[in-house]
């Protein structure tokens, strides 16, 4: 009984903490499967370089309007997109590779970023935007949290067939007619938005941590893209329980928390992860010598 | 002959900096099965890639007759597919129904049993499930081929179909080809083994940077053809 009573106390005695596993829990089912793909398109800095692209929106919205939700959103929305798209021309017109274009803009981001935010607000301002408010969630922000992340899951789930074309054989989906670059600009569409919901309540610098550990994690796991996406929201879900209820009796800062859990699942998963894992690629290499040694034997 | 399905017009393809392909002016007829032939940086890959549109011509005229754009699929070098890509060689076949189910239809029974008949075909029967990743070279390339047969498609093009691919799945391969040529689709192939060309195909064309010979194959691949294509190319560097 004292069991249940400490795995699920904080949560049935205080509002707050329902109201952050809700709000952690609806971030990470949209993001562990955003990961997946981003992994698997090779631009795991690309979740990164978003987050921190949408800070200086952020900021103005906050400086024109305080800690209005709505102006945040907007802003951040704003800035993160365009900074997708000037990173992708850049790519596209100059011998600069993406990946370092996208790298170029976030610092810039970032730096422009916290500069605004300190113009007006105060340190405690600055902590809120960088590392969220996962213990502090009002209403609207939950209401955002999981709409934006109904949104991202049913829109993935709609162009999910090209989407997973457009990343293992872009050259075979262009022949067949189908426009790639929309499918890519609607998944970075995705990816904002569910970056801008997610600071709230991990915070710019964090936000990122829940989108790509359940992703890694999940590799070690599952075999098909598929599974991969439902493993990682699994992984995500379970990280945010534990880091909570780390925060909670640990009396840590939750968000840190809820990374840090994502992370011991990530190194546990490289360890004794069933696609992949040390331990697995250690058992196949024994067996194999054995196999081996007992056909010299014959000989 | 029953018409052209390509009909090329002093076309000319490449990048900002670079001419690959210069002045080609010919036709492939419905039906036909024609090998390309040539040095590596002939512009072998780029006629490809500019008759699927893929490239846009610098200078001159790829027509197509009537339906032939729809009705057209590209099986493009191995190097462009990302094979560590976590689907399973099921889901990779199915993708041929692409034309037919889009981004959003579901696999009825029919399609079902369509694919299932393609990864027997290939041999690839028990191969559904397993991970693309899992698959050797000549594996993989079965299973392209498998995705093709779902397309139906009246004009196929292959760049290097038989790259990296072991003797007996060339022939199983190539049988594919010929069947494809009986039932009157129009086969194009960018090929290397000339003994292959010799053996298979009926129609050649040799290209370096330019069309050095286009028509049967006997008469294209003489050595003085060969001799010219191989110095042209050559010339490049120098």
């Amino acid at each position: 009984m004292w069991m249940m009573d400490w795995l699920l106390g904080p949560f049935t005695d205080y509002a707050f903490m329902r109201r952050a596993l809700a709000g952690s829990l609806c971030l990470a089912f949209a993001a562990g499967p955003l990961g997946v793909f981003l992994i698997l398109r090779r631009m795991s800095l690309m979740g990164d370089a978003m987050a921190h692209a949408i800070l200086p929106g952020v900021a103005v919205g906050f400086l024109t309007a305080g800690l209005s939700l709505a102006a945040m959103t907007v802003g951040g929305m704003i800035t993160g997109l365009v900074v997708a798209v000037l990173a992708g021309l850049v790519a596209r017109l100059t011998p600069q590779r993406e990946d370092a274009s996208f790298a170029a803009f976030y610092l810039v981001s970032l730096g422009l970023g916290v500069l605004l935010v300190s113009l007006k607000g105060s340190n405690m301002d600055l902590i809120h935007v960088l590392f969220g408010t996962v213990l502090g969630l009002d209403d609207a922000a939950l209401l955002l949290v999981a709409s934006a992340s109904s949104v991202t899951l049913l829109a993935l789930a709609l162009i999910l067939r090209p989407l997973v074309l457009e990343c293992m054989d872009p050259l075979f989906l262009r022949s067949q007619g189908a426009a790639g670059s929309l499918i890519h600009m609607a998944f970075l569409l995705l990816l904002v938005l569910t970056l801008v919901a997610g600071f709230q309540v991990l915070g710019t610098l964090m936000v990122v941590g829940i989108m790509m550990l359940p992703a890694a994690a999940a590799r070690f796991w599952a075999g098909s893209v598929g599974r991969q996406m439902v493993q990682a929201a699994a992984i995500g879900t379970v990280s945010s329980y534990t880091g909570l209820l780390f925060s909670y009796y640990a009396n840590v800062p939750a968000s840190p928390a809820i990374i840090l859990s994502a992370g011991c699942i990530y190194f546990l998963s490289i360890v004794f992860g069933s696609h992949g894992g040390l331990l697995q690629a250690a058992r196949q290499a024994r067996a194999r010598r054995r196999r081996l040694s007992r056909i010299s034997e014959h000989f | 002959m029953s018409g052209a399905v390509i009909e090329l017009d002093q076309v000319s393809l490449g990048w900002r900096d670079r001419v690959a392909v210069r002045d080609v002016s010919g036709s492939f007829a419905r039906g036909s099965l024609t090998a390309v032939v040539g040095p590596n940086g002939a512009g072998k890959s780029t006629l490809v890639k500019g008759i699927m549109g893929m490239v846009s011509p610098l200078r001159g005229y790829i027509r197509l007759a009537g339906d032939s754009r729809t009705q057209m699929v590209c099986l493009p070098q191995m190097g462009e597919l990302d094979r560590s890509f976590p689907v399973s060689t099921y889901d990779l076949v199915a993708m041929g129904t692409w034309k037919r189910t889009g981004a959003w239809k579901g696999l009825n029974a029919a399609e079902h049993e369509r694919i299932q008949g393609a990864l027997d075909l290939v041999g690839l029967a028990d191969f559904g499930p397993r991970i693309i990743g899992t698959l050797s070279g000549g594996q993989l390339q079965r299973a392209l081929f498998a995705r093709l047969l779902l397309h139906d498609a009246q004009t196929l093009l292959l760049d290097e179909p038989f790259a990296a691919v072991d003797r007996a799945t060339t022939e199983d391969l190539m049988a594919l080809l010929q069947r494809w040529h009986e039932e009157g689709r129009t086969v194009i192939a960018v090929l290397h083994d000339l003994d292959m060309v010799r053996r298979y195909f009926p129609q050649t064309l040799l290209m370096a940077g330019q069309a050095v010979a286009w028509g049967p194959t006997e008469e294209v691949l003489t050595a003085e053809n060969l001799h010219l294509a191989r110095h042209l190319c050559a010339g490049d560097y120098l």
